[in-house]
């Protein structure tokens, strides 16, 4: 079986502050991780890798720097690693995002693509599903669990707000998985030696099967039309009342905020 | 493609075993704001298997005009079943304004949709505005709520967002509101069902976790004790939130770890905190300041709380918590 793992680095958004003086983020010194979902997607392929035997590989589009993540995959058990990195890719919103890893896709052979349910910078969802369509290939987002029946079909967990469902797909097809699946393993100290002896292939734009006019911002539907930080908050109004009163005012502001 | 052949706003409303979801009766109340904006009409797309009695009911929330579209093949949300359903209703009707609940069902659907369409699409919006141009503009947290941005779609139609339940406010049901009701068939290539539902499971969500509850009463020292307590968790179910509690009545014994805010406790963002009896130490502040919303009851008017609380009340949560508590249940009893 071949299994493609699409991952991305991520800023440690537990770790951004807003400076409090001119309200914007201050992103110096936040760590850049591997975002926990593909975490979660990559130890599910590696979980398959040593129950069945599968070849691994993982695919992330970014900026030089991203091979840190590929390292680290590299040291917890994949077989191959490829960075797409390319000035054309910049800017890129979900949809472009998706169309480079599909045209990246089209040109591996794979039985499963997995990748994270989401991305803690931006929190979409969007970027497994755009690209399984592309590829006109079945999704299953939000899974927690997966068996395999060592022939062509999967059973998959999938969350809901409810509890979960239990969904049957034949590959090859995308998953995209949530952190809490699993616990991921550690890098072995000899996997990390390993790591940096490995190649990280690098793959431009125009090594990739896709129309150069998907990509990057050109290929982009949305704009950010403009960002900021929620407005820093001042104290709030505080009343000297009786009991009675201040219920009233509780209760008026609970209406204002459509609370109740 | 020609913008001005997209017109309306579209808000697929959720059902689930036959029963509409709320988010997307939220989504028409603010589509009717929308609409009123761009002088449009409000469009309901009704998906499912039998499900065409509820279409009366889509009017009454605040649709102009219900697409219903009824297949034994919708029967149970499944992706592609849904995007080709959904797919073909807009080649047919061209919204300009798509929205889903984000869900794990709209989630799920609209990038799919989105990347059929060849659109863009915005996740899991709070704020949802006109613009002068008449464009909509999508406003949604980022950088795990660090950071807000405000999203557009100018080139591209429909005009896709999804948008967070509980942030939109849903309409007044007003039963003489009149509409129209269209159905749809589309045309299902099966060959495409990749995907089997083999079960649904419905279980109890496990122990809850205060730093997922929407609303939080959480108590201090002001509390004092397991009977202040159960004052709050009265208020808690009324408003159906959690009870949380500062880190002295943790030491106290009086409430479990798991329920700790603050430094050393969790940190919590609910929409509402009220702060009852609890003075404000730094440590319990970093745990709870990012909430939206921020209600705080003490008994000294000079507690450190009322510097970062909305509201402030300086009084006896004894009376307070109980009066309110009655109050708020009485409210909800005339809504049924």
């Amino acid at each position: 079986m071949k299994i493609v793992v699409c991952i991305k680095q991520v800023p440690d958004t537990t770790e951004i502050k807003i400076n409090p003086v001119t309200g914007t983020l201050i992103r110096d010194g936040v760590p850049s991780i591997m975002n926990p979902d593909d975490k979660g997607g990559l130890e599910m392929a590696l979980r398959l890798k040593d129950q069945y035997g599968a070849e691994v590989t993982v695919i992330t589009m970014g900026p030089p720097q991203a091979d840190a993540i590929l390292r680290e995959a590299f040291a917890m058990g994949v077989d191959r690693a490829i960075l797409l990195t390319d000035r054309a890719f910049a800017g890129a919103d979900t949809l472009a995002t998706s169309n480079a890893l599909a045209g990246a896709l089209r040109c591996l052979d794979y039985d499963l693509v997995i990748g994270g349910r989401q991305a803690i910078d931006g929190d979409t969802a969007q970027v497994g599903p755009e690209m399984a369509e592309h590829l006109g290939l079945p999704q299953i987002s939000y899974v927690t669990g997966l068996e395999f029946d060592g022939n062509k079909t999967l059973t998959v967990k999938k969350e809901t707000e409810e509890g979960y469902q239990m969904l049957s797909v034949e590959m090859p097809c995308v998953l995209t998985v949530l952190a809490t699946a699993n616990k991921a393993r550690y890098m072995t100290i000899s996997g990390i030696m390993d790591a940096f002896e490995k190649e990280v292939e690098i793959w431009t734009a125009s090594k990739i099967d896709i129309e150069p006019e998907k990509l990057g911002l050109k290929g982009s539907p949305t704009r950010v039309k403009k960002s900021f930080t929620k407005a820093q908050k001042g104290a709030g109004e505080t009343f000297e009342v009786d009991p009675e009163e201040g219920v009233n005012i509780i209760i008026n502001k609970l209406k204002e905020k459509h609370i109740i | 493609m020609e913008k001005t052949d997209y017109k309306n706003v579209y808000v697929f409303v959720e059902q689930r075993d036959g029963v509409i979801q709320s988010v997307g009766l939220e989504l028409l109340g603010k589509a009717r704001d929308l609409a009123a904006a761009l002088n449009e009409k409000v469009v309901a797309i009704l998906a499912g298997d039998q499900v065409k009695h509820h279409a009366q009911y889509l009017i009454e929330m605040g649709a102009d005009e219900v697409i219903c579209i009824d297949a034994p093949e919708l029967k149970d949300y499944l992706t592609e079943q849904y995007s080709q359903a959904i797919y073909q209703m807009v080649q047919k009707f061209q919204p300009s304004i798509l929205m889903f609940g984000a869900t794990t069902i709209g989630r799920d659907l609209a990038p799919r949709l989105a990347a059929r369409l060849g659109t863009g699409l915005t996740a899991d919006c709070t704020k949802l505005e006109i613009s002068e141009e008449g464009e909509l503009m999508m406003t949604r947290p980022a950088f795990g709520g660090n950071l807000m941005a405000t999203i557009m779609c100018t080139e591209h139609r429909p005009q896709m967002s999804t948008v967070r339940p509980g942030v939109m406010q849903k309409m007044e049901r007003d039963c003489n509101r009149k509409g129209t009701i269209t159905d749809f068939a589309p045309t299902f290539d099966s060959s495409k069902f990749k995907v089997k539902l083999l079960k649904t499971v419905k279980e109890e969500k496990g122990a809850a976790d205060i730093q997922a509850a929407k609303i939080l009463v959480s108590g201090g020292r002001g509390v004092g004790c397991k009977e202040g307590f159960e004052k709050l968790q009265a208020l808690a179910d009324v408003l159906g939130g959690m009870v949380s509690s500062s880190r002295a009545m943790v030491d106290a014994g009086v409430m479990p770890h798991d329920r700790q805010v603050g430094q050393t406790g969790k940190t919590v963002r609910p929409n509402v905190y009220f702060a009852c009896g609890i003075s404000g130490a730094i440590q319990h502040l970093a745990g709870m300041e990012e909430s939206d919303f921020i209600i705080a009851i003490n008994k000294d008017k000079y507690a450190p709380i009322f510097q970062v609380a909305d509201l402030g009340i300086v009084g006896d949560l004894n009376k307070i918590i109980p009066m309110l508590t009655e109050k708020l249940a009485k409210k909800t009893e005339c809504n049924c």
